[in-house]
């Protein structure tokens, strides 16, 4: 650890581990009332399940965003971070507010209440007053970032990454924009929904990336920033109109069928262009990097990207194809992967290389991290395909043949009870990743042992 | 790792490729898609394509591939170190633009009058589209335009008549499939 104020990003760290724990618990749990609808059904009613497991999911990749920021930017900026006690500030206000969600939602406090009070926007439950904090606490964030940027080094990786960042934060300030006509409603919704993860995330995602492939590889760091500049590029010219693929069926204009159809299709290029990236520059690179385990999550963050995010979502993104698949059990496959592939590996990935630099130890425990991310790909990938199986035979029998809705559930039950399986295989694989990463033990895979982690 | 790739050979910068290819994805697919509606409805789109004003359509051909030769000659010009020629051929090539915009936007007044809109007939959903979208590139070029002939380094003219002649190539192309095909 070159700079004091890296260790900020261990606390994050700790944090996004800790909710993606739990994410996953509420995954595995939302799969078994999958097969056993009434289970748990008046203490934990599935609405509530299903948000614990989707904003659990966005709050620790944000946790996981914001420390890797504070660990890569100094690095990047050659210099400590502005202010370690903001940094620590707006942790404890998400943290804070992350409590302040999930109490609110499982007890049902403040029913109706303006400022406290659920409000049922899906991905943007979280009650008025959580809202505001997440604003403070991006602009904590910003103003202490930019500061340190502003006060070092400029590189393509750090400018990037703060576009990124600054965008997220301004986009979701559409969260509070909420009109009473439900067409509207769902419009300014993808602003947020849609223009954050097909969009400036995906900023966030190539600006560390590269990072990781700078240290990784030992590639220049010229080759570096021009792969960066031409993702980011392909990344904001399919990515902005493709949000047009969420407007097909909502009361929009017809224009945006192709609109959506058309560039929603080139956002597979990005994704294409990150995974070459990550194969290029590990071909070219010369450098034996000890921590093969965070470079193994790097390749399959992009390599899986690739597929859950390009291929999976080019698979439902034509209109002539959504007319029939929209909302179908498709649509969860085609998430399931592209979030995996795209910020949950990218997370895991700089976590693996970051977390023994932060503890001051070599990487041990490669082989453990190793397996670990075979058995939670390996569980997501079976996910995918049986949900994609389900979502195929369900487009068929209730959009083709037009049979009902529950009639169908019930003809796809034996594939809920797989991905059930693959849901326990991939908390399975989180135990082993988060055992590999925080108990420490004496072992490292290298051809070279005298080679430090940087 | 400085070893020279094929990329490093491309006149211009390497992002205004990506860029024009980009571009030219998006119009493609956009032409693609008119064609294999069109061929579900042919009499249809036959008889919208009627009420399209060609004579100005061609008219606007001349004159964007006019403005787009002045591009290229300003880059010449200013490759002889004759800048303040370069800087007139792009203020004129930008003008043409501004002329084909007017023509356009007859073109569209007319539809208007006419009642003509997006949702009257896949045809013209279409047509608004692909031509709305490139009069929306005829305008970033206009501009792109004017931008390298106040900062007008040969490498900037270079990024901005390559631009522009992808512009000029889209409308080549959108001319005769959507006013003229039979």
């Amino acid at each position: 650890m070159k700079y004091q104020t890296q260790k900020i990003a261990l606390a994050y760290f700790s944090v996004a581990l800790a909710l993606f724990l739990i994410q996953i618990l509420g995954g595995v749990l939302a799969g078994v009332i999958y097969v056993l609808p009434n289970f748990l059904s008046e203490v934990l009613p599935f609405n509530i399940v299903r948000m614990l497991h989707t904003n659990s999911l966005v709050v620790w990749l944000l946790l996981g965003f914001f420390g890797a920021a504070y660990f890569l930017i100094p690095e990047e900026s050659e210099q400590e971070i502005y202010s370690t006690k903001l940094a620590y500030l707006q942790l404890i206000i998400l943290v804070v507010g992350t409590l302040g969600v999930v109490l609110t939602y499982v007890f049902n406090l403040f029913e109706g209440n303006w400022l406290l009070g659920k409000e049922g926007r899906e991905f943007l439950e979280q009650p008025k007053w959580v809202k505001m904090g997440i604003v403070v606490a991006a602009l904590i964030f910003l103003f202490n970032v930019t500061m340190t940027v502003l006060k070092g080094r400029k590189t393509a990786i750090s400018t990037i990454l703060l576009v990124g960042l600054w965008a997220l934060a301004l986009l979701f300030l559409f969260a509070f924009y909420n009109p009473s006509n439900l067409a509207l409603d769902k419009q300014y919704w993808w602003y947020v929904i849609h223009l954050w993860v097909e969009g400036v995330w995906e900023l966030i995602m190539a600006s560390i990336l590269a990072y990781l492939m700078l240290k990784l590889t030992g590639v220049d760091r010229e080759v570096v920033e021009k792969w960066l500049y031409v993702i980011v590029a392909t990344a904001l010219f399919s990515g902005i109109l493709g949000t047009g693929h969420h407007y097909y069926w909502i009361g929009t204009p017809g224009y945006w069928q192709w609109i959506g159809s058309i560039f929603s299709t080139l956002e597979i290029v990005p994704f294409f262009a990150m995974m070459s990236f990550a194969f290029v520059m590990v071909w070219k690179g010369h450098r034996d990097h000890p921590n093969k385990a965070a470079l193994l999550w790097s390749l399959g963050c992009a390599t899986l990207a690739f597929f859950g995010a390009g291929v999976w979502g080019f698979l439902h993104t034509l209109h002539g194809v959504n007319y029939y698949s929209h909302g179908t059990q498709i649509t969860a496959a085609h998430g399931h992967l592209a979030f995996y592939g795209a910020y949950v590996c990218l997370n895991l990935a700089i976590f693996s290389y970051a977390m023994p630099i932060l503890r001051n130890r070599d990487p041990y425990n490669q082989v453990l991290n190793m397996a670990s991310f075979w058995l939670m790909s390996g569980g997501m990938v079976f996910m995918t395909f049986t949900l994609t199986f389900a979502g195929t035979i369900q487009t068929h029998m209730q959009r083709v043949i037009g049979d009902y809705y529950m009639d169908v559930q019930d003809q796809i039950a034996v594939f809920y009870w797989m991905r059930l399986g693959s849901g326990v295989v991939v908390f399975l694989g989180l135990l082993l990743f988060l055992y590999a990463i925080f108990v420490p033990r004496k072992e490292v895979i290298s051809t070279d042992a005298t080679v430090a982690a940087e | 790792m400085s070893e020279t790739s094929v990329l490093d050979e491309l006149p211009g910068d390497l992002m205004i490729w990506v860029l024009i290819v980009s571009e030219l994805l998006v119009f493609g697919a956009g032409l693609a898609a008119f064609l294999s509606v069109r061929a579900s409805d042919p009499v249809g789109f036959g008889a919208a394509q009627d009420a399209l004003y060609r004579t100005g359509a061609g008219i606007n051909t001349v004159v964007l591939v006019s403005s787009g030769a002045l591009a290229a000659w300003a880059l010449r010009l200013r490759d002889g170190a004759q800048r303040g020629a370069a800087r007139l051929a792009l203020v004129v090539a930008a003008l043409l633009g501004v002329v084909f915009l007017a023509i356009k936007g007859f073109e569209y007044a007319g539809k208007a009058a006419d009642g003509i809109g997006w949702d009257t007939h896949p045809f013209f959903t279409f047509y608004y589209l692909l031509t709305g979208f490139h009069a929306a590139h005829v305008v970033a070029g206009v501009i792109v335009l004017l931008l390298v002939a106040w900062k007008d380094a040969p490498r900037n003219i270079e990024a901005g008549a390559a631009f522009w002649h992808m512009v000029d190539l889209v409308w080549v192309i959108l001319f005769p499939v959507l006013y003229l095909l039979r």
